[in-house]
């Protein structure tokens, strides 16, 4: 019983050594990694204009700096308000997002005439929105760091965030296809000047709903009947959820014509529930149901066309897209021409022919930067997104409570889950699909929705590597108080 | 603008973002493995910690080298994971709040509890439904755990240690 008496912070929380006293926030290894972000986005702002102008202006630095000053004062809201959160995961989002409006600015700089050139304001052109964009997101992403100062505090709202999630993503299906249709797939709505991808925050909305009801009814959804081949199967009767999900996502599919949002939902849905019951089972469910249910798609679509038209055109384009290269196969073959004309190490920033590609500011995106940077720097953005998905899910490990686990493993897996669709259509390994990348693409919806992402996982990690009993000497409860009884305590869910 | 420069730029700009990459991964490298070393747990009240440094009240009468100070799951999905032992009970059951949540198909919501009395722990069926055994006979009321006497929770084992 002597050891009781000076226990040490748990090791599994603090995400320290045993017998370490000070658990490290680290965010002074977040400054110095944005401050190397930053610098890199300057460069990338630099070498642009060295190739598209012949000659580096001296005002080549403003978006960067501006871009500098927005993510500084995020991190010093970080710093006050989740100073336990993870430190990787803000500069590397920076990143992204610096080099996405870096590139930009690079197309806007390719479209304007030399006399506009001289004009193009801070923020003026796709570039400039996107920085504005940017800024617009990353004090939302701050609101939301100040408004929830407990992610558990969400789950009230579970019920009301699932019907707000629902609501979002039937909604361009039922609007008309004046308001939300854009290129074939129905999937925005259009207000005056903006348009809105709701789908993009019903993502986070519905991921709240997923992660509460789950961890309600994880026993159940676990209770195993059939054993096949070392796996265990779930009940019939438990195969409710799984299947309403799965129906949604092929109404999804089937009327806003977008594979890859319906594969994003009924992803989300099923590896959480995999999350949650640590059952195989329900992973080899969901991907039998996803491939019938597209290979059904496929086939409706060749015999009787209507709405799943849309969907078998894009399986023909993906299965050859050679085969009509100058009209229907022509987004995809640009691109591939495009990566493939970067090969190793790219044109150099500035130095490709982005506008040559179709939607390059939206879809196109990343074959755009590829034909620039070559894989070589196309796996060091790839091996970014990685990361961030890995942070996320590490903050769903150290996370105490079932909520936050599946909350933030969601979370990170929806973003690994979003990146794969579009890379993987872009690249020729999926159907093609209208996805943004996250970060990159121009677009505020996506972007104000991802930094609300990362807000929720900063959040979550804050919570999971904070540690229990006082820190730095600072102590939680007054003490020589009654020692508090374990029930005071929090959770120990202990998963092998 | 020279050839060269934009050249030696265009691979400086490469190498600089993958230099970017390794530092990231070496920021996080030390998460990576203090995850590794997560199997400990410790199952103390948030107070206790809290008034470290200070002359804290120990339990009087401690036989040195025979109080247990770790509860072991020795078989079961949670095999492997130790709890070390505090001056505070340990719930055990499937309910979120219980200190030891074990995810088994035979055990209840709030199934058993480990008591301390006087250094000593004693086990306690909280009114399970396929009860709790230790060793080979069932618990009824609380009764002392010897060290190394597995405690049997459906499919669970748990024991005491030193």
């Amino acid at each position: 019983m002597t050891a009781a008496a000076t226990p040490v912070p748990s090791p599994a929380t603090a995400g320290e050594r045993p017998g370490a006293r000070l658990a490290r926030s680290r965010r002074n290894a977040e400054l110095s990694l944005l401050v190397l972000a930053m610098a890199l986005v300057a460069a990338y702002g630099a070498m642009v204009e060295a190739n598209v102008l012949d000659t580096v202006t001296p005002s080549f630095w403003v978006p960067a700096a501006a871009l500098s000053v927005v993510f500084l004062g995020m991190h010093l809201v970080i710093r006050f308000l989740a100073p336990f959160a993870d430190p990787a995961l803000l500069p590397a989002v920076a990143l992204l997002n610096g080099l996405g409006v870096g590139f930009l600015h690079r197309l806007d700089l390719a479209q304007a005439t030399p006399a506009e050139r001289a004009e193009l304001a801070t923020f003026a052109g796709i570039g400039g929105r996107q920085l504005a964009w940017t800024l617009v997101s990353v004090m939302l992403a701050a609101g939301l760091l100040a408004l929830m100062r407990d992610h558990r505090s969400v789950s009230r709202y579970a019920y009301t965030l699932g019907l707000a999630g629902i609501v979002l993503v039937m909604l361009p299906a039922v609007l008309p296809p004046s308001i939300s249709e854009i290129n074939g797939a129905k999937l925005w709505v259009r207000v005056g000047g903006f348009s809105i991808q709701p789908g993009e925050f019903a993502k986070l909305a519905l991921l709240v709903f997923f992660a509460y009801y789950l961890v309600r009814k994880r026993e159940v959804l676990s209770l195993a009947s059939h054993r096949v081949l070392g796996i265990d199967f779930p009940r019939g009767r438990d195969l409710g959820p799984v299947l309403v999900v799965w129906a949604i996502s092929l109404l999804v599919l089937v009327f806003e014509k977008d594979l890859g949002t319906s594969l994003l939902y009924f992803g989300m849905f099923v590896v959480t529930l995999y999350i949650a019951t640590e059952r195989v089972s329900w992973l080899l469910i969901g991907l039998v149901l996803f491939f019938g249910g597209a290979y059904l798609a496929y086939v409706l679509g060749e015999a009787v066309g209507g709405p799943f038209a849309n969907f078998y055109l894009r399986a023909e384009i993906w299965l050859d897209p050679f085969g009509d290269p100058y009209d229907k196969g022509y987004q995809l073959v640009q691109g591939l021409l495009a990566l493939g004309t970067g090969g190793m190490f790219g044109a150099g920033p500035g130095g490709g022919q982005p506008l040559l590609l179709p939607e390059v500011q939206n879809d196109f995106i990343f074959a755009g930067i590829g034909e620039e940077i070559g894989l070589f720097g196309l796996s060091a953005l790839l091996v970014i997104y990685l990361l961030i998905v890995e942070r996320g899910l590490r903050a769903a490990l150290a996370v105490r409570d079932s909520f936050g686990k599946l909350l933030a493993g969601g979370l990170a897996f929806t973003l690994g889950l979003q990146v794969f669709v579009i890379v993987g259509g872009i690249s020729g390994l999926i159907p093609l699909t209208g996805q943004t990348t996250p970060f990159l693409s121009a677009g505020g919806s996506s972007l104000m929705a991802n930094w609300l992402l990362i807000a929720v996982l900063l959040r979550v990690s804050d919570a999971g590597r904070r540690p229990v009993t006082g820190v730095g000497g600072k102590v939680t409860r007054p003490s020589g108080g009654p020692p508090e009884q374990l029930h005071g305590a929090p959770t120990e869910v202990i998963r092998p | 603008m020279p050839e060269l420069v934009i050249t030696v730029a265009r691979f400086g700009f490469l190498v600089l973002l993958w230099i970017f990459v390794f530092t990231v991964v070496g920021v996080i490298r030390r998460d990576l493995f203090a995850g590794a070393r997560s199997g400990r747990l410790v199952a103390a009240p948030r107070s206790v910690g809290a008034s470290t440094g200070q002359a804290t009240a120990r339990p009087a009468k401690v036989k040195r080298g025979r109080a247990a100070h770790q509860l072991v799951v020795t078989a079961g999905q949670l095999a492997g994971t130790r709890i070390t032992l505090g001056e505070a009970q340990i719930t055990i059951g499937r309910a979120e709040d219980s200190t030891l949540v074990i995810t088994d198909d035979y055990a209840s919501a709030r199934h058993a509890r480990l008591v301390p009395r006087d250094g000593q722990w004693f086990v306690e069926d909280l009114g399970s439904t396929n009860g709790t055994y230790l060793d080979r006979a069932k618990v009824t009321g609380p009764t002392p755990v010897p060290l190394g006497v597995p405690i049997r929770i459906g499919r669970t084992s748990l024991e005491l240690r030193p």
